[in-house]
């Protein structure tokens, strides 16, 4: 299950890939909506770790345009509701992501990133 | 004590059938059950915040089953492809990772309130390749790093784990200490054998002033330890060193209404001479 909240915590950690490797890019995907219970306390608190650029851009790839491209000053609740969409309940089943520095491809199957480097990949 | 990690490595060691029994133990449930609680109090979160943590070596989620009880919201990762295949079949609530944790983790900075591990470190000790990127102290070193920037500024990360000497104890603490930690080893019932548990508790940031929990003291409660019964049935004998028989007056009363209870037949009436004690024959 890859959603949203931990693909904007995700970078590239191959060997000397430190920088332009965030985030990683979605390629062929399967999407599956799940309905998710909604905390509002945990998205405010969670709302200051976001990396609100690479968010949006991952959401409108993966073809959800109902966040603002500037993450806004005040937080009403209809916002909150569509962050808790985009970050919990869409699950990326099958697909990869690739690192745009590297070009490393991290295959996805059944939910599962596969996150294992090559010999020569580890730092 | 067995000592699954020098027989293979973790990816092969849990396949499918090892990962199906590790999972289905219940003695095993109880255990992790009991260590994840524990790590959950060794890591203090300030209560009522909805954290977000990190289970290093999930497996099939047993740990991650209680951190979803708790209300946490958590990312799991594990070697072994089994183990996050049966976590799939139970249906956590994280969201898991196939990731070797001695390659590092690739976490943006401060992305976690605290991390917990049950059982895992263990298995980093061993060197599966003679590559450099391969030894015990390298792997470490990596994964401690990676880890103290991917966890949030004051934050607290408990593993618990099987060292099987006191060198491997110093030689973790040595390469969590370089990757900028503080803390250091909790013992849980230092005396017994059984319930001793090690939790390797580090902290990040803090300014020091952060002070390593103290281990639980004493016998554990529950659980008996081993003979133990075998030993109340040597104390059930008598002074002239005869067993007390299982079989007495109240024993066979219970039996034979039990059976009339099923609707046995023949059962015999009950007199004063059920269960008489007989004459020697000698």
């Amino acid at each position: 299950m890859v959603r949203l909240v931990t693909h904007n915590l995700l970078a590239c950690h191959a060997k000397d890939c430190n920088t332009n490797n965030f985030p990683l890019v979605f390629q062929n995907v399967q999407l599956e909506i799940r309905e998710a219970e909604f905390n509002s306390d945990f998205i405010r608190n969670f709302l200051p770790k976001i990396e609100w650029n690479a968010l949006v851009k991952t959401a409108y790839e993966l073809g959800d345009t109902s966040l603002p491209q500037d993450q806004p000053e005040m937080v009403d609740d209809e916002f909150l509701k569509n962050l808790h969409h985009v970050l919990f309940e869409i699950h990326i089943i099958e697909g990869g992501m690739v690192c745009p520095n590297c070009k490393h491809n991290y295959p996805i199957s059944d939910g599962i990133p596969n996150m294992l480097l090559a010999e020569h990949e580890i730092a | 004590m067995s000592r699954p990690e020098l027989v293979a490595p973790p990816e092969i060691y849990y396949g499918d059938t090892e990962a199906k029994k590790y999972t289905q133990n219940t003695r095993n449930q109880q255990i992790q059950a009991d260590m994840t609680y524990r790590a959950l109090e060794l890591l203090s979160l300030p209560p009522g915040s909805p954290a977000f943590l990190l289970d290093i070596g999930c497996g099939s989620g047993l740990s991650g089953e209680i951190l979803d009880e708790e209300g946490y919201t958590w990312v799991g990762v594990d070697i072994a492809p089994s183990m996050l295949e049966v976590a799939l079949e139970r249906e956590v609530e994280g969201d898991l990772f196939l990731q070797d944790i001695g390659q590092g983790l690739g976490f943006r900075p401060g992305s976690f309130d605290g991390a917990i591990s049950i059982s895992v470190l263990q298995w980093l000790l061993n060197a599966e390749t003679s590559h450099p990127t391969s030894s015990p102290p390298h792997r470490l070193q990596r994964f401690f790093t990676t880890l103290h920037s991917a966890l949030r500024n004051p934050s607290r990360a408990v593993f618990q784990f099987y060292p099987s000497s006191d060198d491997q104890i110093q030689l973790i603490t040595s390469i969590a200490q370089k990757a900028g930690f503080g803390g250091g080893i909790v013992v849980d019932y230092p005396n017994s054998k059984k319930a001793k548990k090690v939790f390797l508790c580090l902290f990040v940031g803090g300014g020091g002033q952060q002070e390593v929990p103290k281990g639980l003291e004493g016998e554990e409660d529950d659980g008996r330890a081993m003979f133990e019964r075998r030993r109340e049935r040597e104390r059930s004998r008598g002074k002239n060193g005869k067993r007390k028989s299982l079989k007495d007056k109240d024993w066979i009363l219970k039996k034979k209404e039990l059976y009339r209870k099923r609707g046995k037949e023949d059962i015999p009436r009950d007199s004063k001479y059920t269960g008489r004690k007989r004459k020697p024959v000698f």
